[in-house]
Formats: C-alpha cells, sequence, structure tokens
C-alpha cells in the first residue's frame, strides 16, 4: 500500500492559447475524501476530466494505484465520475442505469441484479428501480448518479460539483450523507467543488487552485486557519485584512504599523524581515467586541464604531468601521440572551490577542 | 391553468380553424370522396365513368401483374428509407456535433437543392447517369469499366434518383434529435465503460429514437407514391405505384381502377405508418 491512489505528476492541459492546468502535481492517498476548491476557471474541473480521461495532458502523467493511465481512454479506466448535472440515461430506468456500467463489463446476470439491489439500498432507492429518472426528484437523481458509478467499485470516485443541483437544505443533507458513504465504502473521493462550505465539511484534505495551480494542500482546519495566501484567505472563508509593515520583529513576535492606527501585535512567520509591507488577516469570529470601556487581557485593542448589523439567528454579524477606514466584519454567536446587542452608529471597540490572526507578506 | 380553463380557450379559439376547414373540405375531403365513389363504379365504353356499383376494380387490382407493381414499390421505398437511414445519420451526427456557428451552414448546404425545381434536378440526373452521360464517363477514364453502364431506366436509377430527392427529409428530423443529446450523456456511457459501438447502440440510438422514426416515414411515404422519378429515370420497365395510377387515369382512362389504386395506396400508408409508430412505441398520430 506504498502507491498513492492518485498521483498526477507535472501536468500540464493548455485549452487554445490559455494554460487550464499548469505544471500540477499532487498525490491522494487510498481511501481519502480529497477536495479540489476554486473559482470557475481554476482548471479544478479540467484536472478532474484529465483524471477521467475526457481530456488529456499535453505534458506530464497521471498514475493510478502506481499504473500510469494517461493514454488510456476513458472506458478503460477504473474511475468513474459523477456528474454535475448527474447525466443519468433519460431513456433507462433506474436499474438500467445503474446496471448500465456492470453489463458494459460483461458481468453475468445475476450478479448484476444483486450488485444493483445492494447499491440501491445504499442510496436509500430501494423500491425505485423501475422508475425513470424523469420521475425522480433531484435529490433522488443525485443518488441514482452515485449508485451507477459506486456500483462498480471504482478505484477512485470523481464528483463534479456533486451538490451543485440542489438546493439549499438538501446540500447540506447530502454532505453528510456523502461523507458517510464516503466512509462506509472507502474509496478514494475526489470531489470539485467551488463552495468553500461544502469543501470543509466533507474533505479530509483540500487543495485550493487557481489559474491552473495549487496554492494550498492541507486539512481544512489547516487551510482556513493558517492560510499560505490572501487568495486561500479570501476564498476560504470570510476575512478581514489589514495592509501595513512589519515595524519591529523579535523571533515569530512582531509590531505592524498602519497609517492612522495604533500599532498592532501580532504572531509572524519566522524570518519574516523587519520594515517588510504585509497583510494581516483575521477570521471575523476571532474578533471580540465591547462596549467603549477598558479591556484587559488582550494584546489588541482598537476603537471602532458599528457601521450596520446582521441578524443570522445563531448570530449577529456586526459591519465595523476601523479608524473610520477599514470595514470590517465580527460574528458574535446568540449564545446567550444576557449579551450586549449593539446598535448601527454606536461606538464599540474591537479586540483580539496577537496568536488569532495570520500575517502574510506580499 | 386547469383543464376546463384550457378546454373553454380552446372552444372559444375554434372559429381560427374556419379557414382551413373550408379549404380543406372543399379541396381535399370532397375530391376524396368523389374519388372514393369513383372507385365503386363502372368504367365507360370509351373512357367515362358509368355510375353502375361494382367491386371489380379492386377485384382486378389483385390481378399478379398490379401486384407486383405494388410488391416493387414497397421494396424500393424501403431500400429507399434504408439507404437515406444510412447515408442521413451519420451526415446529421457530425451536423449536431459541429460548432453552433457551421451547423447553420452545413443544414443550408443540404436544403439548397430546394432551391432548384424538382423537375429540372431530375433531368440533371438524366445526364448524369446517362449511357453517355458524366458518370459513366467517369468510370470509362478511371479504368473502371471498359463499356458504359446502363443505368438510366433501370431500378438502380430510380433508386439513386429517390435517395438523393429525400435524403433532407432523413437528415432533418435526425439533426434534431441528435443535436439534443446531451454531450455528457455520451461521455457518461464511457465513463461506465461502454467502448465506442455500446455507446452508440445504448445510448445515440436508442435517444435519437423519435428522429430516426420521424425520419423514416417521411422518407418512406413520399418514395411509396413518387411519381416523377420513376417516371424519368425509370423509364416503362420501372412502374412504380404512382405511374400506375397516373398510367390508368390519363393513358387508359381507367378512371374507377385508377381511383380504388390510390384508395389502396392511401391505405396501405395509413396502416403501415399506424403500425409503424405503435411498434415503434410512439402513440399514432
Amino acid at each position: 500500500m506504498t502507491s498513492p491512489s492518485v498521483e498526477l505528476r507535472e501536468v500540464v492541459k493548455r485549452h487554445g492559447s490559455t494554460v487550464a492546468v499548469d505544471h500540477l502535481s499532487l498525490s491522494i492517498r487510498r481511501g481519502e475524501f480529497f477536495s479540489l476548491l476554486g473559482p470557475s476557471g481554476s482548471g479544478k474541473t479540467t484536472t478532474l476530466r484529465l483524471i477521467a480521461g475526457f481530456e488529456h495532458p499535453d505534458q506530464g502523467d497521471i498514475l493510478i494505484d502506481g499504473r500510469s493511465i494517461a493514454g488510456d481512454p476513458p472506458n478503460l479506466r477504473p474511475v468513474n465520475l459523477v456528474f454535475q448535472q448527474y447525466a443519468l440515461f433519460p431513456h433507462l430506468t433506474v436499474s438500467g442505469n445503474v446496471a448500465f456500467g456492470l453489463e458494459m463489463r460483461g458481468i453475468a446476470r445475476t450478479e448484476i441484479r444483486s450488485r444493483v439491489g445492494e447499491a440501491l439500498d445504499m442510496a436509500q432507492l430501494a423500491g425505485k428501480g423501475d422508475r425513470l429518472p424523469a420521475q425522480l426528484s433531484g435529490g433522488e437523481q443525485q443518488r441514482v448518479a452515485l449508485a451507477r458509478a459506486l456500483v462498480n467499485r471504482p478505484a477512485v470516485l470523481l464528483l463534479d460539483e456533486p451538490l451543485g443541483a440542489l438546493d439549499q437544505q438538501l446540500r447540506q443533507e447530502m454532505q453528510v450523507e456523502l461523507k458517510a458513504i464516503q466512509e462506509q465504502v472507502g474509496v478514494t473521493f475526489i470531489c470539485v467543488t467551488h463552495h468553500q462550505e461544502e469543501a470543509l465539511t466533507m474533505a479530509d484534505r483540500v487543495a485550493v487552485m487557481d489559474h491552473g495551480r495549487i496554492l494550498q494542500i492541507g486539512a481544512p482546519q489547516e487551510l482556513y486557519e493558517a492560510p499560505a495566501s490572501l487568495f486561500v484567505a479570501g476564498f476560504v472563508g470570510l476575512s478581514n485584512r489589514l495592509d501595513g509593515r512589519l515595524a519591529e520583529v523579535e523571533g515569530t513576535r512582531g509590531r505592524i504599523e498602519a497609517p492612522e492606527l495604533p500599532a498592532i501585535q501580532a504572531d509572524v512567520p519566522a524570518g519574516t524581515a523587519r520594515g517588510s509591507a504585509v497583510v494581516l488577516v483575521i477570521r471575523p469570529e476571532r474578533l471580540h467586541l465591547s462596549p467603549q470601556a477598558a479591556v484587559g487581557g488582550f494584546d489588541n485593542v482598537m476603537p471602532a464604531r458599528v457601521a450596520k448589523t446582521v441578524y443570522n439567528g445563531h448570530e449577529m454579524q456586526y459591519q465595523l468601521r476601523v479608524a473610520d477606514r477599514l470595514l470590517w466584519t465580527v460574528r458574535v454567536p446568540n449564545a446567550d440572551g444576557g449579551q450586549k446587542r449593539f446598535r448601527p452608529g454606536e461606538a464599540a471597540v474591537v479586540c483580539w490577542n496577537r496568536g488569532e490572526s495570520v500575517v502574510l507578506t506580499q | 391553468m386547469n383543464s376546463s380553463q384550457s378546454r373553454t380557450d380552446a372552444r372559444q379559439a375554434a372559429w381560427l380553424l374556419t379557414p382551413s376547414l373550408v379549404w380543406m373540405g372543399l379541396f381535399f375531403v370532397l375530391p376524396l370522396l368523389i374519388v372514393l365513389l369513383i372507385s365503386f363504379a363502372s368504367r365507360g365504353t370509351y373512357g367515362g365513368v358509368e355510375w353502375i356499383f361494382t367491386l371489380a376494380n379492386y377485384r382486378d387490382l389483385a390481378d399478379p401483374l398490379y401486384l407486383w407493381i405494388y410488391l416493387r414499390s414497397v421494396a424500393l421505398a424501403l431500400a429507399t428509407t434504408g439507404l437515406c437511414l444510412c447515408l442521413g445519420f451519420p451526415l446529421a451526427y457530425y451536423i449536431a456535433r459541429a460548432p453552433a456557428r457551421r451547423q447553420g451552414i452545413w443544414l443550408m448546404l443540404v436544403l439548397i437543392p430546394f432551391w432548384t425545381n424538382f423537375l429540372v434536378r431530375t433531368y440533371a440526373w438524366m445526364n448524369v447517369l446517362r449511357v453517355d452521360g458524366l458518370l459513366n464517363a467517369l468510370l470509362t477514364n478511371a479504368g473502371l469499366t471498359s463499356r458504359p453502364i446502363e443505368i438510366l431506366y433501370t431500378d438502380t436509377a430510380v433508386l439513386i434518383g429517390l435517395v438523393y430527392g429525400y435524403l433532407p427529409f432523413m437528415v432533418l428530423p435526425l439533426y434534431a434529435a441528435i443535436e439534443r443529446i446531451d454531450r455528457s450523456l455520451i461521455e457518461s456511457a464511457r465513463d461506465l465503460y461502454a467502448p465506442g459501438r455500446a455507446v452508440f447502440t445504448r445510448v445515440i440510438v436508442p435517444l435519437a429514437k423519435p428522429g430516426i422514426m420521424a425520419g423514416c416515414l417521411l422518407v418512406f411515404i413520399p418514395s411509396l407514391g413518387a411519381y416523377i422519378t420513376p417516371d424519368m429515370l425509370g423509364g416503362a420497365r420501372s412502374m412504380m405505384i404512382g405511374n400506375f395510377i397516373q398510367h390508368e387515369y390519363l393513358v387508359v382512362r381507367d378512371w374507377p381502377l385508377g381511383s380504388a389504386a390510390s384508395l389502396v395506396l392511401m391505405a396501405m400508408v395509413l396502416a403501415g405508418s399506424w403500425w409503424y409508430q405503435r411498434a415503434g412505441g410512439v402513440r399514432p398520430l
């Protein structure tokens, strides 16, 4: 079990003059739920289609279980794809759809019947085998697409925006279900999404892509709490930012100065040179909001004014004007009723500790 | 909108049908009824119609000579349909998968022959197929044959002419059906281990079926009753039903027999297409 489940080596794919995938190297472990996250045009879908075999790399190699498959057509690859709009065969029943791959591989009829039955059970579609796809709801079609792929016991399951066509409620339910199914079958899942919440909740590891390159790979927590670049910080979750200059540094303890603001204490990456331009990034839920008063126990305390309040049910979201120049967002969970609620126009102080922010060099 | 509402709307809109109903009644249904009546009348000594009821015309049609004409016509129409399907499917598939911008150009090229009169085009075919025509000149020059082949005035010529004439009627519905097939369905079949041939038989053909059905009907029906093509390219020995009817009406002047022949042709077409659509899983018209 030494070779990775899927490995991409320096893969390049050009579409005309644009480079869709740019010297991409990637190694995905067996049984891992891996997400490719990025905006449209970032090359994530092309990467998926390269693995599926619908496109062929201009350079580089693709290996599955240690064997190069870059030259194989899609029907000879041990992978199955769940299409964005499911691509169910409209002229075949649910069972017919699920049986298709097994029939193509010439598997015995009795075995096909039992495996289709199992797959339908797993996808909670028992009793719906004789329906046509058009007679199913969106969520059910999604399950058929999943069953149709997983029934083949592929080495790798590819999912292209699997929940993109579902409404919000169903999407959240399916996120949990998809993860549960993946843990149950133990197959390597590679899931393409532009939806950061989907990537964070389902994946073991996420690769953030932009312009055909991977910007950062890591566990969801790593990406969220230690983004390596401004793009990642901005794409994965909401973040507040502040441009400044590193005025003093001692090890990883730094002091950042920005015009019109008090100096800010922050942990900085080791080796950041004094005087370099930096960007401070901080998550809205890491900020504390207090009425204008002396606050103890925080490294940074900054005056602000509430510009706008949004009631989200489970939390309050405040937009703050910090030093009349910056617009920051703060999230305060509605944990108990005794909390101070701020009104637009009210003065407040926003505070945080040095370890809560991330400092990136530009 | 509920169904009683739409029924009321339909009733209110019924007067819109009046012009076409009057037209069709006067110029289609009435003549057809007259033909029906004549088919049960007797032929006058000098070619007129004598209103004496008889079934003799239908009985006469059972003559082996006439049956042979019907059989030949059906066989030629079937061959035309089959050939049109074989030629039309790859063409329609190619057009449907071409970039949208180029699809229009290809479709126009398919339709360009309609800009010229059919009779003129058939004369052109006579020139091509003649013993000293273009085709024979090409074949002889290429050394494929030592002596010119007789194509004109044979069944082959009729078949060529019919396929040429009705191919667009096959291509257009096929194109419409294939163009609607989602590309991801084909990719999906590939992904599910289907080799190219299985993608074609298991996905493309079933999904293109409405187009195949419509195209075959649109080619078969007019080829069965074709008149100009067999008349000009087929000569005396390759008579089809259309020529037979024309012959009875205008040459022999046996209107009752011609009428009976027309009605039998119509009955064949109706019964045939009804059975065909039922067998194809489409609700009969």
